[in-house]
């Protein structure tokens, strides 16, 4: 397997709180990975890991081919990330934010707006470029964000909960997005808590109190929990969290 | 891509509600309105008289005291106890008394015949009145003097008259003394607390998750929250100058050119603090009320309102460490006495020091992962 993506032990302690416990798992390149769990089950922890945010308590994980902990500005400079909470900026029009981290990750500044209007164009927002991030509508926000996520073209992008508070329709075009990148053979990572989307993925990881519970396709999870939708294959893991 | 931070900042600033309409305001405030009220000149003391003698000579001397622009004659009472019941009352602030036997001694020259008591709740008023009252009776005592010795002014006793010239600021104006040091406040006000509020901001947005994500250098990112407001410091301080000119007709004495050298330097001092304390702060509260804290001792230590060499030695050697009051006597120096840069080496050399550290130190302390 040619894999973008290696953890092995990885672990990150808040004091006397394991919020990541000793996980291991592999991504494979263009691969669309699930990141399942509970709140608090430490997945965006992880996440921040992986994208060189937060530096782990131990273990190890490689990123692109770098280490997450030594070379966490090399890890970067191959990825993209969508936090949880939106967080381009409000008060900077939409061309101004894309414009904004083009520069930033040493786009050529002639490449940069032709690009720019591609984008618009593939998300339906070229009509919008002028209007300010703030006056948009979250699904429309959302989009944006994952187009400056993917913009310069990194090999993984990750993407915590993209499609929180998002009505069905956009969550759909989301996906479509999600799927456009991924056959460019950009991998994806991404948590959700719908599992309506974890069946989109390729593989799920299923994540209980800092640990990886169960790692496989969604057809052979739903087979060895004896469920029929990713729901219930989801109650029977949290609640044995819970009960530990 | 540093280009692509600055410009960002730039647009944030302009499209802010508050900044632009502050960056007006406040220069124009400080020039217009500060001068006049940051003045410790003391005129209009409130003086009572206890007029213990009814001499020519005891109402000669009150008249030259109500004369006189720092004095405004209250009431002239006959006994001390209701003098001292008005100053009680806090209707005047000095009373002078004059004995029964004033104009005698005042003749054949035995000791003191009068008292002055002033109010010191307010020190430098009441200093500074004792102080124009003995003038005034030194000055009264002369006259008698030559009236009653004529052609000898000088019976046995040598008198001594002392001429005294304000050098770089003749008619000893204290507009002229604060707008150089109130430059000095506004570039510190402005360039410090903008700094102060940036990064604790995003931090509170969380678009600095974003840009931590990115493979942006911390020397890009501090240099991109330092160069606009660099550039904001140096178009306020034209703005500044250019009404001081206008308005008060003082031009600096000494190269127009070397006021903006150290105020660059000097921007870039207080800028580096900000972005230190933007840093290690979680919320703006908390990074407002640390860079008030330092802001405050900053101006009690910096020599604009009260002189350094009378500070105690330990507060001396603490002024070493504030940047501002090497700004302050550079810009007191160059505007009123023209110094030139080369006489300005000492405080040059600790600014170019301060700057280094302390932007140096928001490299460092900006932390792109935990």
């Amino acid at each position: 397997m040619n894999s973008v993506i290696q953890a092995s032990q990885l672990t990150k302690r808040f004091g006397n709180f394991t919020a990541v416990d000793h996980i291991s798992f592999e991504v494979a390149k263009g691969e669309i990975f699930g990141f399942l769990g509970a709140n608090g089950a430490g997945k965006t922890t992880a996440m921040r890991m992986l994208c060189g945010l937060s530096k782990p308590t131990s273990g190890q994980g490689l990123v692109a081919g770098y280490d997450i902990a030594k070379q966490p500005e090399e890890v970067k400079k191959h990825i993209g990330y969508m936090s949880q909470k939106f967080s381009l900026y409000e008060d900077l029009k939409v061309w101004e934010n894309m414009q904004l981290y083009a520069g930033i990750y040493g786009m050529n500044i002639k490449q940069i707006r032709p690009k720019i209007d591609e984008k618009l164009h593939q998300l339906g927002l070229f009509d919008e470029r002028n209007t300010f991030v703030s006056q948009l509508p979250l699904g429309w926000k959302q989009k944006l964000a994952f187009s400056v996520a993917i913009f310069h073209e990194p090999q993984i992008v990750f993407l915590d909960e993209p499609t929180g508070g998002v009505d069905p329709i956009t969550r759909r075009q989301f996906w479509e997005l999600i799927y456009e990148a991924a056959d460019r053979g950009i991998t994806i990572f991404v948590t959700t808590h719908y599992m309506d989307e974890a069946e989109y993925c390729h593989r799920i990881s299923m994540m209980v109190d800092g640990k990886i519970e169960a790692l496989d396709t969604p057809k052979n999870l739903r087979e060895r929990f004896r469920a029929a939708t990713m729901d219930e294959v989801f109650y029977q893991l949290a609640r044995k969290g819970r009960e530990n | 891509m540093l280009q692509y931070l600055i410009q960002k900042e730039f647009r944030q600033i302009f499209r802010n509600a508050f900044i632009p309409k502050i960056l007006v305001v406040l220069p124009l405030m400080v020039i217009l309105v500060f001068p006049w009220a940051a003045n410790q000149e003391i005129t209009h003391i409130r003086v009572n008289i206890v007029d213990g003698d009814h001499s020519p000579y005891s109402r000669r001397l009150t008249d030259k005291i109500a004369a006189s622009p720092y004095f405004e004659l209250i009431a002239v009472s006959s006994t001390h106890d209701e003098a001292t019941a008005m100053m009680e009352d806090g209707q005047v602030d000095l009373i002078l008394e004059i004995e029964p036997d004033f104009e005698k001694h005042g003749v054949t020259q035995n000791p003191a015949a009068l008292h002055i008591a002033a109010n010191a709740v307010n020190i430098m008023k009441g200093g500074l009145g004792a102080n124009y009252m003995g003038q005034i009776i030194r000055n009264f005592m002369e006259e008698i003097q030559a009236e009653t010795v004529p052609g000898q002014t000088n019976p046995g006793l040598p008198v001594i008259r002392i001429t005294s010239q304000n050098r770089f600021n003749p008619h000893g104006d204290y507009k002229i003394f604060m707008i150089p040091a109130l430059l000095v406040m506004l570039l510190t006000i402005i360039c410090g607390f903008l700094p102060t509020l940036n990064i604790v901001s995003e931090k509170e947005k969380g678009t600095i998750e974003q840009i931590n994500v990115t493979p942006v250098k911390k020397t890009m990112f501090i240099l991109g929250k330092l160069i606009p407001n660099w550039m904001m410091g140096l178009v306020i301080m034209s703005v500044y100058l250019g009404l001081a000119a206008l308005v008060y007709g003082l031009v600096p004495a000494g190269n127009i050119l070397a006021v903006y050298g150290f105020a660059v330097l000097y921007i870039l001092v207080v800028s580096g603090i900000g972005l230190i304390i933007s840093n290690y702060s979680s919320t703006t509260q908390q990074a407002m009320f640390t860079m008030f804290f330092f802001m405050i001792i900053m101006i009690l230590l910096s020599g604009l309102f009260t002189p350094i060499a009378s500070m105690p030695a330990w507060a001396q050697t603490m002024t070493l460490f504030n940047p501002l009051r090497y700004f302050a006597e550079i810009m007191r120096m160059i505007y009123l006495k023209g110094s030139s840069i080369w006489e300005l080496g000492g405080p040059f050399f600790a600014l170019t020091i301060m700057a280094c550290v302390f932007n140096i130190w928001a490299i460092l302390a900006y932390r792109k992962s935990q």
